[in-house]
């Protein structure tokens, strides 16, 4: 019992997550301020911005809105985010959870954040909150089914495994899924369906700043968008840790493999950034199109081709 | 200084209210978010929503349209929350001080933590306001 409970709150849930997801986020602000020639922020930036909203920070709450389900969207994002943490960073690091079919788990887990923006939006009751809202439930429509063959694409390169730490293993054994033809297909296709999970710039109309004023968060303050960003942070961390366990043979905690995995996971967050900085965001609906014709197209050759084998 | 207000002079977060200004303080604001003056490396970054915002900074004349949008905006932040008046006419009014349809400086209007003054402040005159406005409390 108390394993489980060091599992999720401590070791690799909760707080492991969440301090690696700060970190990767500040090396996010730092690329984006190095390609902009600018200085960047201090590396303990996301600490402070965390605290100052959690501690000192007025929580308003939205007059018309639906007041407790405003409030507790923020805590199941954290919640989704955590359970997909574990679930994805227990095969990880090695450690096996003997439950079979996680894949399928990890899929959903990792869909509640974003549906619980979407609730916390609808419920605060403002207009372009509702706008935010109305995009990221059409960007959701339009990212899941590509994820899916994704994920389609995988288990057929694994010989029907739909258990992560068997992936890992499989991908240990043979050479990694990302060194074949349908492999290099499937990390493209996956980046873009990061990108869009995450809400960075090409696909950044949920919450466009410059348009609908920050869009699904424009009515959190305080300590429920403290909570915001702590998800945030988390899937910042979990999911280019996703695609190098599905991809990249996973990483190994021993000796020299650290510095590996470091190099991984920093490679991965460094493609995401570089997208974000070199993109302009696309409306909703040339998103909807990129992702329903090209990505799904794409994932579909991956997996015609990791049928035969290549 | 605590922890919290360590962490609160860290990462103050920026909205910009412009009032009947001339565009030429609110392009010395942005010229602070630009490569050459960055900002950001004090932890300040310029907000969408006033929910967010930690630094109020206001500009321009305040004349009798923009003094009950100025009210409303100030009663939606999040206190704390700290009020900047950018240039002659956010301090005193400048040349408008007199006109028909001024509405007094903004320290008439809602509380002032700093002000920096010129027409317009550079942007190293902005970056000092807001140091010494660091230093303050």
């Amino acid at each position: 019992m108390e394993t489980y409970l060091f599992y999720f709150l401590i070791y690799p849930g909760f707080l492991f997550a969440a301090v690696i997801g700060a970190f990767l986020s500040w090396f996010d602000r730092k690329i984006t301020a190095r390609v902009q020639f600018r200085k960047g922020p201090p590396l303990l930036q996301p600490f402070y911005d965390f605290f100052k909203l959690l501690l000192v920070k007025e929580t308003i709450l939205p007059a018309r809105g639906a007041k407790g389900v405003f409030l507790a969207a923020p805590v199941f994002a954290v919640f989704g985010a955590t359970m997909a943490g574990v679930f994805i960073l227990l095969p990880l690091m090695n450690i096996t959870t003997g439950f079979h079919g996680d894949l399928i788990v990890i899929f959903y887990l990792l869909t509640i954040p974003s549906l619980t923006y979407v609730i916390g939006a609808l419920s605060s009751g403002n207009p372009l909150a509702a706008v935010g809202a109305s995009r990221e439930m059409k960007l959701i429509m339009s990212y899941e089914l590509t994820f899916l063959l994704v994920m389609a694409g995988i288990i057929i390169k694994s010989g029907q495994s739909i258990d992560l730490y068997q992936i890992i293993q499989i991908q240990r054994e043979g050479s990694p899924f990302i060194g074949s033809f349908s492999g290099v297909l499937l990390f493209i296709v996956a980046i873009f369906c990061l990108q869009a999970k995450l809400a960075l710039v090409p696909f950044d109309m949920p919450e466009a700043e410059t348009e609908i004023c920050d869009g699904i968060f424009i009515e959190y303050s305080g300590t429920p968008y403290a909570m915001i960003r702590l998800s945030k942070y988390m899937l910042f961390f979990i999911l280019p840790a996703f695609i190098i366990a599905i991809l990249m043979n996973g990483i190994k905690l021993e000796g020299i493999h650290i510095l590996w995995a470091i190099l991984k996971l920093l490679a991965v967050v460094l493609l995401l950034t570089l997208i974000r900085n070199t993109n302009p965001r696309v409306k909703i609906k040339q998103a909807i199109r990129f992702f329903f014709t090209w990505m799904n197209l794409l994932a579909i050759i991956a997996i015609v081709l990791a049928i035969f084998g290549l | 200084m605590g922890f919290k207000t360590f962490c609160f002079k860290k990462s103050l977060w920026l909205f910009h209210f412009g009032g009947a200004s001339c565009n030429n303080c609110d392009i010395e604001i942005l010229a602070c978010l630009t490569p050459k003056y960055d900002v950001e490396r004090f932890g300040m970054v310029l907000v969408g929503s006033i929910r967010h915002a930690d630094v109020l900074l206001v500009n321009g004349s305040i004349n009798k349209k923009d003094k009950p949008r100025l009210l409303e905006i100030y009663e939606q932040a999040p206190k704390p929350v700290l009020v900047v008046a950018i240039g002659a006419c956010g301090c005193t009014g400048g040349i408008f001080a007199e006109g028909e349809t001024f509405a007094g400086p903004v320290d008439k209007i809602i509380p002032v933590d700093a002000y920096i003054p010129g027409c317009p402040p550079k942007p190293e005159a902005i970056l000092a306001g807001i140091v010494k406005l660091l230093g303050k409390n």
